[in-house]
């Protein structure tokens, strides 16, 4: 199985996810520049963290436009698991694959700290081997993470079941100190209609060993292995 | 010729950045500065050879790239001196 993890000019957490996917996952791993046009036959595609064109304009407003984002938006509809985190989220916003916008934080600060976030949507490629209403310890880093939507597009989400991750405290709730952005319905991550494209503001590739703090952030990874080798597309379930 | 495109957010899009200047404002002092809204401006040095088509391709670029429709509304304008 192999992971594609895209790399814009700025991007900075493209090593952290590789280093996720090949060495605590054990599956293999290939960076894909942002002017290849092709993802090289990758089984899953990773839009990493990062200041990607130095998030001149709007964050991913210019990477949206990169040689690659046809390729990925061709994968995305022909139904492979995409993710998107941080910068990568805001790149998959900017370009319309999910919807919605990022504000600059509400109190105008950069959040650099682990954070609660809780898994409220195991039928997607990302989250299925998680609990549902699991509680998982993640770090954030981002100054424009305050997820914004229209009113009827935020409904859809909710009741369509889209909002896959939510800022809460230990315990579950979802409360005003729990969330460190200003998000609206406390979004932390949403997913596409057909639920295979997911992007999140927290870095679960940044939290998959304890030595780093936490190891909550490998469900995420397991969880899209899980589901590509009940596909079938796991090479070696077939030996 | 040159075109102006002013980038402001949406009236029903809370503004952090804004808002932290109004309080910086009031309490300088200007307790008269009742709101601030950030914004955006670009000027656009184009090829055309009309203003309708200088403000076509402005509000094209504006719409396409500069402003994101979501959070964010544009004006374009030509700039006073039509041609240098």
């Amino acid at each position: 199985m192999t992971f594609a993890v895209v790399v814009f000019p700025g991007s900075n957490c493209d090593h952290d996810a590789h280093y996720a996917v090949e060495h605590v996952l054990g599956q293999q791993a290939e960076f894909v520049w942002h002017k290849d046009a092709s993802l090289r036959g990758a089984d899953v595609v990773i839009l990493p963290g990062g200041f990607s064109h130095g998030d001149y304009l709007r964050t991913g407003a210019i990477a949206r436009f990169s040689p690659i984002m046809a390729a990925v938006r061709a994968f995305a509809d022909a139904g492979g698991p995409v993710l998107g985190i941080c910068n990568g989220f805001q790149i998959l916003l900017e370009c319309g694959l999910l919807p919605g916008a990022m504000l600059r934080n509400a109190d105008v600060k950069f959040h650099c700290e682990f954070v609660g976030v809780r898994v409220d949507r195991t039928d997607t490629p990302f989250t299925r081997a998680a609990r549902a209403g699991q509680v998982l310890r993640l770090p954030i880093a981002h100054g424009e993470g305050n997820y914004f939507a229209p009113p009827d597009v935020i409904d859809e989400l909710e009741s369509t079941g889209r909002i896959v991750f939510r800022y809460a405290n230990a315990q579950g709730e979802t409360t005003d100190q729990a969330n460190p952005n200003g998000s609206l319905h406390s979004i932390a991550g949403i997913c596409n209609p057909a639920r295979n494209v997911v992007g999140l503001m927290p870095h679960p590739e940044r939290a998959c060993e304890l030595a780093v703090g936490s190891a909550d952030g490998l469900v995420l990874f397991q969880s899209v292995v899980k589901t590509l080798a009940d596909r079938g597309a796991l090479q070696g379930a077939a030996r | 010729m040159r075109a102006r495109v002013f980038v402001t957010l949406k009236p029903s899009v809370f503004d952090p950045q804004g808002h932290t200047i109004a309080e910086a404002l009031h309490s300088l002092g200007y307790g008269d500065v009742a709101d601030v809204r950030q914004g955006k401006f670009f000027e656009l040095e184009v090829n055309a050879t009309s203003a309708a088509e200088a403000t076509r391709l402005a509000t094209e670029v504006a719409d396409r790239v500069l402003a994101n429709p979501v959070i964010e509304s544009f004006r374009v304008e030509l700039a006073d001196e039509v041609r240098r």
